[in-house]
């Protein structure tokens, strides 16, 4: 047994060491900028990709995490984080009262999906109307007349319907049901629209792949997941009647022309929300998602670099994108974005 | 035989099987859940696994989040060890039956049950927030608040575990030692917990083994990185939080990584307390 | 006294006794500094979220403990269906755990050969190791449609008050709730029973290991007393073993209940998450920390104020349950003169 004194002077000799040895850990410093985003999932995988390829290119580091929309722009306000990515806008006032702008990044598809037995993919046809009837509970059986009516030459078994919606709060559910408040009536006043609504019916699952699962496990179910889900899960998805009267089939093609003929010229801080979309070729539930930053940076250097790289995932990303399931920006979208920053934003 | 005896004989024969019965099922529902997790995960399971960081598709690894997790539950385990073994002992030593100690021991379970996520948002307003302003924004989550966060959870299940093992170490040895002259706190120190030892490792493992899985407090502290950090005043990544990201995502690759993640979670607990239990046989305390 | 002089024995002892004292309250300090820490965290977390909840005690008030609506779209919450799930999985989980966790702690400490105890006892723990969500994984991908498929229709048609023919068994009809509480339409799996047994699987290590740590501090005396007078081993364990170590016994299964009602990623992924109060427990339901963990990140102004709120009311159910636990163990030992 040591001493009292010898085993001060011991652990006091210990204590100095590991102190240093702690205190050098946090002298690293960053060689290249870090930039920090967060924000909706719906763009995680395409920033992903993004962002790795933008590191080999400039060095660089951009970090993402999918925290939701809602966090997002709660830490955007806070200044948590460099930009913050919603898949719903932001309101005018919020938008002034914080000085923050926002602009789209990429475009992406939602489309209803099924599980009935003999039904394969792209052979069942819906409206708005049909759709939102169902989600309400009002139609609950797949041979119900109104469904009939517009599936002439497909017979559909005598099996009661199952909802599958969404439990957490998502941009997924929010440009749902924004598109069914748009040609719903019913929908419109009693649900309204938002990242979580009052389900009337159905049972939630969580994320879009909890709501894969359950469509895929549950003969007679209908839920609503993003396009790269239904394609990956091999779900049956539903053709919808777009605004100009026909029956589209969700594909790349079809996001884009939505895109294209939304009205973004008339929307200020590109408030637009695309579902409904007047196009010829359209699928009716088209979304994007927003980045939002602050008009005068809090940190200039980590701004610069942010735009830097948005510029480069709209100018460059175009295939990383598209390989992912996602729509890329249509060119006059972008340069009307890239104008946007140079009047908006102070570099 | 008579009666009675006959009904004992039969009463312990069935305690015996239903008690056999109860573990089989335990142990049916692990190897379930452990066959299906190697069975999802067993594509990715390869070196590669663990040398290359997280990025999005078949070509990436989990080295940074197992890094980040390693670094995060440490120091989650460090804080919250002493400060719960030693407010244990308190209760059990000095305040067993106070007022006081029975206020305390009762809001500690309390605690025991604050779902996970309440104790992230805690430590969000507590940590991440000051330091941002205090650092004008070059440091905001870190891996140090993830820290705190799972040490909050950790501290009631180590403060219960020490507690209840100290109050079942019987009096004679205190007695013993107090008769000796021996004071208090030496007494607390060398004898008790050394007797209650191997309980208390117990009550951290448990600890360990709960915050080891648990995402949703460090999505709001931690945040997550998706590059190496090994310095806890920057963002960290932690296995839970990308098997919950990567469980989400449409794509089979991305989900055997998450099952390949839950995995290794599994293993590390496994090792460690098996590492644990060998070094505390050693030295068997026996209860006579 | 002159420097060279030797300090006398008196003189050491009373340095000694000083210093001690020192030390003693020093180490009393330290000890209370600690146990307040624990005391401020609870404080702060449970003040936290009565402060995010200001804002829905205020719009609600009372009528949030009984309201069971949830429309977001509307702004109008209430607390009902969450608290229900909360209190039904947990109760269902503790009913499945505590007497698997007794059987396992009394295998491992009477039954198990020597060599097998560290092996099964290390896989037991191994459950605790298991991250939470991947508990919610396997529950959705595999046990939900494993009990849908199998278990399910074999309760609604025996005792529930929903058969697929129509015809209502003996049980269903003349026992009662029964027939509520089995009764489903719904084809999936996911329900309250299924959370309530995936949660029992959870808190299954937890409890079985604090047992059987304090199985083993049981003195070997007062066992093998009992032995001498006769005793069977599962009179020991019963009679002995567990009344000795009944205080810990029941911190352990504190212990798993804490985890039953604060569990999140486990719950959500398999309880189905529908808002709507439902008698019977194989239909979906939605828990307090599913809720939160589900709506926290995309909720704004009332529906986050609305979700803290809920989570102080976690505490507040949890101080509940505590409490009448407490009195009732309070009535059992008057009742053995302590």
């Amino acid at each position: 047994m040591l001493t009292s004194r010898k085993y001060l002077t011991r652990s006091a000799r210990f204590a100095a060491v590991a102190a240093i040895a702690v205190a050098s850990t946090f002298g690293v410093a960053a060689q290249a900028t870090d930039i920090t985003g967060a924000g909706s999932s719906f763009v995680y995988p395409v920033m992903s990709k993004w962002s790795a390829a933008y590191a080999e290119k400039t060095g660089n580091h951009l970090n993402y995490q999918s925290v939701g929309s809602g966090a997002g722009i709660a830490q955007i306000k806070e200044g948590t984080i460099d930009f913050g990515a919603s898949d719903a806008p932001m309101k005018a006032e919020d938008l002034q009262k914080y000085g923050l702008g926002q602009f789209p990044i990429v475009v992406g598809g939602i489309v209803p999906v099924v599980n009935i037995t003999g039904v394969q993919a792209d052979q069942i046809k819906l409206d708005g109307v049909t759709l939102a009837d169902i989600f309400l509970g009002k139609i609950t059986n797949w041979n119900d007349p109104k469904i009939a009516a517009l599936n002439a030459g497909l017979t559909l078994p005598a099996g009661k319907i199952t909802v599958v919606h969404r439990s957490d709060g998502s941009g997924t559910s929010f440009n749902f049901t924004n598109y069914l408040s748009k040609v719903n009536p019913e929908w419109a006043s009693k649900i309204k629209f938002g990242t979580a609504v009052e389900w009337p019916t159905g049972v939630g699952g969580k994320g879009n792949e909890g709501v894969s699962q359950y469509v895929r496990q549950i003969k007679g179910s209908i839920g609503y997941v993003e396009y790269a889900y239904a394609v990956k899960n091999k779900l049956a998805w539903v053709d919808l009647k777009n605004a100009s009267g026909n029956f589209m089939k969700p594909s790349a093609d079809a996001f884009a022309a939505a895109a294209a003929t939304a009205d973004w010229a008339s929307a200020k801080d590109f408030n637009l929300i695309m579902t409904n979309a007047p196009g010829a070729q359209a699928w009716p539930i088209t979304a994007t998602t927003w980045m939002i930053m602050y008009k005068t940076p809090k940190n200039a250097g980590n701004s610069k670099v942010a735009f830097d790289f948005f510029k480069y995932a709209l100018e460059n990303g175009q295939k990383a994108a598209s390989d992912l399931d996602y729509v890329p920006l249509p060119a006059p979208l972008v340069s009307k974005i890239e104008a946007y920053w140079a009047s908006e934003y102070k570099h | 035989m008579s009666s009675p005896y006959l009904r004992r004989r039969i009463t312990n024969a069935l305690a015996m099987v239903m008690s056999t019965l109860a573990t089989l099922v335990g142990l049916a529902f692990l190897a379930w859940i452990l066959w299906e997790t190697l069975r999802q995960g067993i594509s990715a399971l390869d070196l590669k696994l663990f040398t290359k960081i997280t990025a999005y598709g078949e070509s990436g690894g989990l080295a940074n989040a197992m890094v980040g997790s390693l670094i995060i539950n440490f120091i989650g385990i460090a804080i919250a060890t002493p400060i719960g073994v030693l407010a244990g002992t308190w209760l059990a030593e000095y305040a067993d039956r106070t007022r006081l100690g029975e206020s305390i021991r009762f809001l500690n379970d309390i605690l025991l049950s604050a779902p996970s996520i309440v104790m992230g948002l805690f430590v969000y307003t507590i940590i991440v927030l000051p330091t941002t302003v205090l650092t004008h924004g070059s440091t905001t989550f870190s891996g140090f608040a993830g820290g705190v966060a799972l040490a909050l959870i950790a501290l009631p299940v180590i403060v219960r575990t020490t507690d209840e093992m100290l109050r079942l170490v019987p009096s004679t040895l205190r007695e013993a030692a107090l008769s000796l002259g021996v004071p208090q706190w030496k007494l607390t120190l060398q004898i008790l917990i050394r007797a209650a030892r191997s309980g208390i490792i117990t009550g951290v493992l448990l600890a360990l083994a709960r915050i080891s899985g648990e995402t949703a407090p460090l999505l709001f502290t931690a945040f997550g990185n998706n590059y190496m950090a090994i310095n806890p005043i920057e963002k960290m990544s932690s296995l839970p939080q990308i098997i919950y990201q990567y469980a989400n995502d449409p794509g089979d690759a991305m989900h055997a990584l998450a099952w390949a993640g839950a995995f290794v979670i599994t293993m590390f607990v496994l090792l460690l307390s098996l590492a644990s239990r060998l070094i505390l046989s050693r030295t068997k305390v026996s209860h006579d | 006294m002159p420097a060279n002089q030797a300090a006398l024995p008196i003189d050491i002892l009373e340095q000694r006794s000083h210093r001690d004292a020192r030390h003693e309250r020093l180490f009393r300090w330290l000890l209370k500094g600690c146990a307040l820490i624990v005391l401020a965290s609870l404080l702060g977390a449970a003040g936290a979220t009565l402060w995010g909840g200001r804002e829905a005690f205020s719009a609600f008030g009372w009528h949030f403990l009984v309201s069971s609506a949830w429309d977001p779209g509307n702004d109008v919450y209430g607390a009902v269906v969450p608290v229900y799930g909360t209190i039904a999985t947990s109760l269902i989980a503790l009913l499945i755990a505590v007497p698997i966790s007794f059987g396992i702690a009394v295998y491992l400490s009477e039954v198990a050969p020597a060599w097998l105890r560290t092996p099964v006892a290390s896989a037991i723990e191994l459950l605790a190791g298991i991250p939470s969500i991947i508990y919610g994984m396997w529950g959705l991908f595999v046990f939900a449609p494993f009990f849908a498929n199998h278990i399910k229709p074999w309760l609604t048609n025996n005792l529930g008050n929903k058969p697929d023919d129509g015809k209502l068994s003996w049980v269903a009809e003349h026992v009662p709730f029964v027939g509520k509480l089995f009764g489903s339409d719904y084809p999936f799996g996911a329900s309250i029973l299924v959370a309530g047994i995936v949660l029992a699987v959870m808190i299954i290590p937890f409890i079985s290991s604090v047992m059987r740590e304090v199985f083993q501090t049981v003195p070997t005396r007062l066992k093998e007393s009992a032995y001498a007078l006769g005793s069977s081993t599962w009179e020991v364990s019963w009679d002995i073993v567990l009344p000795y170590t009944r205080s810990a016994v029941i911190g352990g299964i504190f212990l798993g209940l804490g985890r039953a009602l604060g569990e999140t990623m486990a719950v959500t992924f398999v309880l189905g998450n529908a808002m709507h109060l439902s008698a019977s427990l194989l239909d979906p339901g939605a828990s307090i920390a599913s809720t939160i963990a589900n709506q926290f990140s995309e909720a704004t102004g009332l529906q986050k104020s609305s979700l803290m709120a809920l989570a102080f009311l976690l505490f507040v159910v949890t101080f509940v349950v505590l409490l009448i636990a407490r009195l009732m163990l309070r009535q059992l030992a008057r009742k053995e003169g302590r």
